[in-house]
Protein backbone atom coordinates (compact mmCIF):
# COMPACT_ATOMS: atom_id res chain seq x y z
CA UNK A 1 0.00 0.00 0.00
CA UNK A 2 2.98 2.46 -0.05
CA UNK A 3 3.33 2.60 -3.70
CA UNK A 4 -0.49 3.25 -4.59
CA UNK A 5 0.11 4.84 -7.87
CA UNK A 6 3.46 2.36 -8.71
CA UNK A 7 1.55 0.49 -11.45
CA UNK A 8 0.74 3.98 -13.56
CA UNK A 9 4.27 5.49 -13.10
CA UNK A 10 5.76 2.38 -14.15
CA UNK A 11 3.92 2.60 -17.07
CA UNK A 12 3.76 6.17 -17.50
CA UNK A 13 7.75 5.40 -17.43
CA UNK A 14 8.09 2.83 -19.65
CA UNK A 15 6.36 4.75 -22.28
CA UNK A 16 8.83 7.84 -22.07
CA UNK A 17 11.87 5.03 -22.59
CA UNK A 18 9.97 3.51 -25.10
CA UNK A 19 10.13 7.02 -27.31
CA UNK A 20 13.64 7.75 -26.21
CA UNK A 21 14.42 4.21 -27.41
CA UNK A 22 12.68 3.98 -30.32
CA UNK A 23 14.64 5.58 -33.50
CA UNK A 24 13.18 8.64 -34.39
CA UNK A 25 12.40 8.23 -37.97
CA UNK A 26 9.70 5.78 -37.42
CA UNK A 27 7.80 8.39 -35.48
CA UNK A 28 7.11 10.02 -38.98
CA UNK A 29 7.47 9.07 -42.45
CA UNK A 30 10.45 11.36 -44.00
CA UNK A 31 11.40 12.58 -47.51
CA UNK A 32 13.61 10.38 -49.02
CA UNK A 33 16.71 11.49 -49.44
CA UNK A 34 17.79 12.16 -53.59
CA UNK A 35 20.45 9.79 -52.69
CA UNK A 36 17.70 6.72 -51.85
CA UNK A 37 15.27 7.10 -54.77
CA UNK A 38 16.24 4.00 -57.16
CA UNK A 39 15.88 4.81 -60.46
CA UNK A 40 17.78 8.06 -60.26
CA UNK A 41 20.30 5.93 -58.14
CA UNK A 42 19.94 3.92 -61.44
CA UNK A 43 20.58 6.15 -63.97
CA UNK A 44 23.58 7.90 -61.81
CA UNK A 45 25.37 4.86 -61.81
CA UNK A 46 24.93 4.14 -65.23
CA UNK A 47 26.61 7.34 -66.07
CA UNK A 48 29.29 6.84 -63.69
CA UNK A 49 30.92 3.40 -64.75
CA UNK A 50 32.39 5.26 -67.80
CA UNK A 51 33.46 8.49 -65.82
CA UNK A 52 36.98 8.49 -64.16
CA UNK A 53 37.77 9.23 -60.97
CA UNK A 54 40.06 12.06 -61.48
CA UNK A 55 41.55 11.65 -57.67
CA UNK A 56 42.21 7.86 -58.03
CA UNK A 57 42.85 7.74 -62.08
CA UNK A 58 42.10 3.26 -62.06
CA UNK A 59 38.71 3.74 -60.63
CA UNK A 60 35.27 5.11 -61.82
CA UNK A 61 33.42 7.49 -60.23
CA UNK A 62 30.71 5.09 -59.75
CA UNK A 63 33.18 2.09 -57.89
CA UNK A 64 35.61 5.51 -56.35
CA UNK A 65 35.14 6.08 -52.25
CA UNK A 66 37.08 9.31 -52.82
CA UNK A 67 35.54 13.01 -51.95
CA UNK A 68 35.87 13.60 -55.15
CA UNK A 69 33.70 11.31 -56.73
CA UNK A 70 31.25 11.59 -53.98
CA UNK A 71 30.59 15.38 -54.90
CA UNK A 72 30.10 14.26 -58.10
CA UNK A 73 27.97 11.89 -57.50
CA UNK A 74 25.83 14.29 -55.54
CA UNK A 75 25.91 16.36 -58.75
CA UNK A 76 24.87 14.04 -61.36
CA UNK A 77 21.83 12.91 -58.82
CA UNK A 78 20.70 16.67 -58.45
CA UNK A 79 21.43 17.39 -62.13
CA UNK A 80 19.52 14.05 -62.95
CA UNK A 81 16.40 15.35 -60.63
CA UNK A 82 16.54 19.17 -62.22
CA UNK A 83 15.42 16.35 -65.41
CA UNK A 84 18.42 17.06 -67.06
CA UNK A 85 19.43 14.34 -69.96
CA UNK A 86 22.28 12.32 -69.53
CA UNK A 87 23.94 13.48 -72.63
CA UNK A 88 23.68 17.29 -70.78
CA UNK A 89 25.64 16.03 -67.40
CA UNK A 90 28.34 14.19 -69.64
CA UNK A 91 28.96 17.55 -71.22
CA UNK A 92 28.37 19.33 -67.93
CA UNK A 93 31.59 17.50 -66.70
CA UNK A 94 33.27 17.19 -69.71
CA UNK A 95 33.65 21.00 -69.63
CA UNK A 96 35.11 21.43 -66.44
CA UNK A 97 37.44 18.40 -66.21
CA UNK A 98 37.60 17.57 -70.28
CA UNK A 99 37.43 13.92 -72.67
CA UNK A 100 39.82 12.80 -69.66
CA UNK A 101 36.61 12.25 -67.16
CA UNK A 102 35.64 9.87 -69.72
CA UNK A 103 36.57 6.46 -70.29
CA UNK A 104 35.45 6.45 -73.77
CA UNK A 105 37.17 9.31 -75.32
CA UNK A 106 35.51 10.72 -78.34
CA UNK A 107 37.03 10.30 -81.88
CA UNK A 108 38.12 13.74 -82.70
CA UNK A 109 41.71 14.67 -84.59
CA UNK A 110 43.43 14.59 -81.18
CA UNK A 111 42.50 11.00 -80.83
CA UNK A 112 42.61 9.38 -84.14
CA UNK A 113 45.82 7.93 -82.98
CA UNK A 114 44.38 6.44 -79.92
CA UNK A 115 41.74 4.60 -81.40
CA UNK A 116 43.32 3.57 -84.15
CA UNK A 117 47.40 2.68 -83.60
CA UNK A 118 46.38 -0.69 -82.42
CA UNK A 119 44.84 -1.34 -85.37
CA UNK A 120 47.35 -0.33 -87.31
CA UNK A 121 49.95 -1.45 -85.36
CA UNK A 122 48.78 -4.83 -86.02
CA UNK A 123 48.74 -4.00 -89.90
CA UNK A 124 52.54 -3.56 -89.79
CA UNK A 125 53.02 -6.58 -87.90
CA UNK A 126 51.11 -8.61 -89.92
CA UNK A 127 52.56 -7.09 -93.18
CA UNK A 128 55.90 -7.98 -91.38
CA UNK A 129 55.14 -11.17 -90.48
CA UNK A 130 53.77 -12.27 -93.89
CA UNK A 131 57.55 -10.71 -95.66
CA UNK A 132 59.47 -12.48 -93.71
CA UNK A 133 57.62 -15.59 -94.13
CA UNK A 134 57.94 -15.29 -98.25
CA UNK A 135 61.62 -14.21 -97.78
CA UNK A 136 61.50 -17.41 -95.65
CA UNK A 137 60.34 -19.69 -97.74
CA UNK A 138 62.18 -18.44 -100.96
CA UNK A 139 65.25 -18.99 -99.25
CA UNK A 140 64.52 -22.44 -98.32
CA UNK A 141 63.96 -23.35 -102.27
CA UNK A 142 67.33 -21.39 -102.55
CA UNK A 143 69.03 -23.45 -100.82
CA UNK A 144 70.91 -26.18 -103.23
CA UNK A 145 74.44 -27.77 -102.14
CA UNK A 146 77.19 -26.99 -104.41
CA UNK A 147 78.99 -29.60 -105.75
CA UNK A 148 82.17 -28.94 -104.13
CA UNK A 149 79.80 -29.40 -100.74
CA UNK A 150 78.46 -32.53 -101.54
CA UNK A 151 82.04 -34.09 -102.06
CA UNK A 152 82.88 -32.45 -98.74
CA UNK A 153 79.70 -34.00 -97.13
CA UNK A 154 80.53 -37.70 -99.08
CA UNK A 155 83.71 -37.58 -97.70
CA UNK A 156 82.75 -36.65 -94.28
CA UNK A 157 80.21 -39.56 -94.33
CA UNK A 158 83.01 -41.81 -95.09
CA UNK A 159 85.77 -40.82 -92.63
CA UNK A 160 83.16 -41.64 -90.67
CA UNK A 161 82.15 -45.33 -92.04
CA UNK A 162 86.19 -45.85 -91.81
CA UNK A 163 86.43 -44.79 -88.54
CA UNK A 164 83.72 -47.63 -87.62
CA UNK A 165 85.50 -50.49 -89.38
CA UNK A 166 88.88 -49.87 -87.39
CA UNK B 1 73.92 -6.37 -90.21
CA UNK B 2 70.32 -5.70 -90.93
CA UNK B 3 69.05 -8.33 -88.63
CA UNK B 4 71.37 -6.52 -85.36
CA UNK B 5 70.33 -3.12 -86.30
CA UNK B 6 66.35 -3.69 -86.46
CA UNK B 7 66.11 -4.71 -83.03
CA UNK B 8 68.20 -2.16 -81.88
CA UNK B 9 66.21 0.37 -83.36
CA UNK B 10 63.02 -0.74 -82.64
CA UNK B 11 64.61 -0.87 -78.67
CA UNK B 12 65.41 2.91 -79.12
CA UNK B 13 61.73 4.00 -80.21
CA UNK B 14 60.41 2.37 -77.05
CA UNK B 15 63.01 3.25 -74.59
CA UNK B 16 62.58 6.96 -76.02
CA UNK B 17 58.91 6.90 -75.72
CA UNK B 18 58.85 5.31 -72.35
CA UNK B 19 61.72 7.79 -71.62
CA UNK B 20 59.35 10.35 -72.16
CA UNK B 21 56.17 8.79 -70.25
CA UNK B 22 58.56 8.44 -67.29
CA UNK B 23 58.77 12.84 -67.47
CA UNK B 24 55.00 13.24 -67.86
CA UNK B 25 52.43 13.61 -64.67
CA UNK B 26 49.51 11.62 -65.19
CA UNK B 27 48.30 13.71 -62.06
CA UNK B 28 48.36 17.24 -64.33
CA UNK B 29 45.53 16.68 -66.45
CA UNK B 30 45.07 19.72 -68.51
CA UNK B 31 41.90 21.81 -67.77
CA UNK B 32 39.58 22.52 -70.75
CA UNK B 33 38.93 25.72 -69.15
CA UNK B 34 42.32 27.31 -70.17
CA UNK B 35 41.88 30.54 -72.35
CA UNK B 36 37.90 30.12 -71.37
CA UNK B 37 35.79 32.54 -69.32
CA UNK B 38 36.56 31.82 -65.59
CA UNK B 39 33.02 30.54 -64.11
CA UNK B 40 30.58 32.82 -61.99
CA UNK B 41 30.51 32.85 -58.67
CA UNK B 42 28.54 34.42 -56.27
CA UNK B 43 29.93 33.63 -52.41
CA UNK B 44 30.10 34.36 -49.10
CA UNK B 45 33.20 35.80 -47.83
CA UNK B 46 35.62 33.76 -45.05
CA UNK B 47 36.24 37.08 -42.12
CA UNK B 48 33.09 38.29 -42.70
CA UNK B 49 30.44 36.31 -43.84
CA UNK B 50 27.26 38.22 -44.57
CA UNK B 51 29.57 39.76 -47.28
CA UNK B 52 29.14 38.20 -50.35
CA UNK B 53 32.44 38.48 -53.43
CA UNK B 54 30.96 38.33 -57.29
CA UNK B 55 33.66 36.88 -59.62
CA UNK B 56 32.68 39.99 -61.35
CA UNK B 57 34.21 42.45 -59.20
CA UNK B 58 37.97 41.23 -60.58
CA UNK B 59 37.04 41.94 -63.61
CA UNK B 60 39.77 44.74 -64.91
CA UNK B 61 42.49 43.53 -63.05
CA UNK B 62 44.63 40.23 -63.23
CA UNK B 63 44.38 38.20 -60.15
CA UNK B 64 44.75 34.89 -58.76
CA UNK B 65 42.22 32.48 -57.08
CA UNK B 66 43.89 30.19 -54.76
CA UNK B 67 41.83 26.92 -54.17
CA UNK B 68 42.58 26.15 -50.50
CA UNK B 69 41.37 24.42 -47.21
CA UNK B 70 43.05 23.84 -43.91
CA UNK B 71 42.77 20.13 -44.11
CA UNK B 72 44.93 20.25 -47.24
CA UNK B 73 48.27 18.91 -46.50
CA UNK B 74 49.86 20.24 -49.74
CA UNK B 75 48.07 23.59 -48.93
CA UNK B 76 51.30 24.66 -46.46
CA UNK B 77 54.32 23.77 -48.57
CA UNK B 78 53.07 26.77 -51.41
CA UNK B 79 51.56 28.82 -48.29
CA UNK B 80 54.70 31.19 -47.57
CA UNK B 81 55.80 31.67 -51.26
CA UNK B 82 51.73 32.68 -51.62
CA UNK B 83 52.21 35.43 -48.47
CA UNK B 84 55.35 36.23 -49.95
CA UNK B 85 53.89 36.47 -53.26
CA UNK B 86 51.09 38.80 -51.80
CA UNK B 87 53.64 41.17 -49.79
CA UNK B 88 55.45 42.05 -53.18
CA UNK B 89 52.42 43.27 -54.43
CA UNK B 90 52.82 42.12 -57.80
CA UNK B 91 48.87 40.55 -58.17
CA UNK B 92 45.87 40.29 -55.77
CA UNK B 93 45.43 36.73 -54.66
CA UNK B 94 41.72 35.47 -53.58
CA UNK B 95 41.50 32.20 -51.40
CA UNK B 96 38.42 29.72 -52.85
CA UNK B 97 38.03 28.44 -48.98
CA UNK B 98 37.36 24.74 -50.79
CA UNK B 99 34.69 22.19 -48.70
CA UNK B 100 36.67 23.29 -45.08
CA UNK B 101 35.29 24.84 -41.55
CA UNK B 102 35.00 28.24 -40.95
CA UNK B 103 36.79 27.98 -37.84
CA UNK B 104 39.56 26.15 -38.85
CA UNK B 105 39.65 27.83 -41.91
CA UNK B 106 40.32 31.06 -39.65
CA UNK B 107 42.99 29.57 -37.20
CA UNK B 108 44.80 27.84 -39.97
CA UNK B 109 45.07 31.77 -41.58
CA UNK B 110 45.96 33.31 -38.43
CA UNK B 111 48.60 30.75 -37.85
CA UNK B 112 50.37 30.50 -41.13
CA UNK B 113 49.55 34.15 -42.57
CA UNK B 114 46.72 35.94 -44.42
CA UNK B 115 48.00 36.27 -48.31
CA UNK B 116 44.75 36.55 -49.45
CA UNK B 117 42.97 39.70 -50.38
CA UNK B 118 39.67 38.13 -49.95
CA UNK B 119 38.90 34.53 -48.78
CA UNK B 120 35.44 33.41 -50.13
CA UNK B 121 33.48 29.91 -48.69
CA UNK B 122 32.87 27.39 -51.07
CA UNK B 123 31.61 24.85 -48.55
CA UNK B 124 29.61 22.06 -50.56
CA UNK B 125 32.17 22.46 -53.20
CA UNK B 126 29.76 23.49 -55.88
CA UNK B 127 32.09 26.32 -57.55
CA UNK B 128 35.18 24.04 -57.12
CA UNK B 129 33.19 21.88 -59.71
CA UNK B 130 32.50 24.77 -62.16
CA UNK B 131 36.50 25.35 -62.19
CA UNK B 132 37.40 21.95 -62.46
CA UNK B 133 38.98 21.20 -59.26
CA UNK B 134 40.06 17.91 -58.13
CA UNK B 135 43.26 17.91 -56.45
CA UNK B 136 43.26 20.91 -53.70
CA UNK B 137 45.73 23.54 -53.70
CA UNK B 138 45.14 24.47 -57.43
CA UNK B 139 45.97 28.26 -58.60
CA UNK B 140 44.38 29.83 -61.47
CA UNK B 141 45.83 32.96 -63.14
CA UNK B 142 42.98 34.99 -64.20
CA UNK B 143 43.30 38.11 -66.60
CA UNK B 144 41.41 41.55 -66.96
CA UNK B 145 38.47 40.18 -68.94
CA UNK B 146 37.80 37.47 -66.61
CA UNK B 147 39.44 34.64 -69.02
CA UNK B 148 41.42 31.98 -67.20
CA UNK B 149 44.87 31.80 -68.45
CA UNK B 150 47.05 29.38 -66.35
CA UNK B 151 46.01 26.50 -64.42
CA UNK B 152 48.51 25.17 -60.97
CA UNK B 153 47.48 21.81 -59.97
CA UNK B 154 49.08 21.70 -56.65
CA UNK B 155 51.03 22.85 -54.75
CA UNK B 156 52.92 26.71 -56.44
CA UNK B 157 56.88 26.13 -56.46
CA UNK B 158 59.46 28.85 -56.69
CA UNK B 159 60.26 27.29 -60.06
CA UNK B 160 56.46 27.05 -61.65
CA UNK B 161 56.09 30.74 -60.30
CA UNK B 162 59.45 31.69 -61.73
CA UNK B 163 59.19 30.04 -65.27
CA UNK B 164 55.62 30.46 -66.17
CA UNK B 165 53.51 31.99 -63.33
CA UNK B 166 55.29 35.86 -63.00
CA UNK B 167 56.15 36.59 -66.58
CA UNK B 168 52.43 35.20 -67.37
CA UNK B 169 51.01 37.74 -64.69
CA UNK B 170 53.81 40.53 -66.52
CA UNK B 171 52.24 39.45 -69.82
CA UNK B 172 48.19 40.06 -69.13
CA UNK B 173 49.26 42.90 -66.64
CA UNK B 174 50.27 44.76 -70.09
CA UNK B 175 47.58 43.61 -71.96
CA UNK B 176 45.17 46.28 -72.37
Amino acid sequence: MICQFCNVVRAIIFTLVLFLVSPFNTWAKEAIPVAEDPEIEKRMLALTVDLRCLVCQNESIADSRAEFSNDIRREIREQIKANKTDKEIVQFLVDRYGDFVLYNPPMKPTTILLWFGPVILFMIGLGSLVVYLRRRRLQIEDVALSPEQINEAEALLNEDKKGKNV
Amino acid sequence: MMRYLMPLAIFMVLAVFLLVGLTLNPRQVPSPLIDKPAPKFQLNQLHEPEKIMSSDDNLGKVWMLNVWASWCVACRDEHPLLVQLANSGIIPIYGLNYKDERNTALQWLKRYGDPYAISIVDVDGKVGIDYGVYGVPETYVIDKKGIIRHKQIGPVTVDSLEKTILPLIKELQNQA
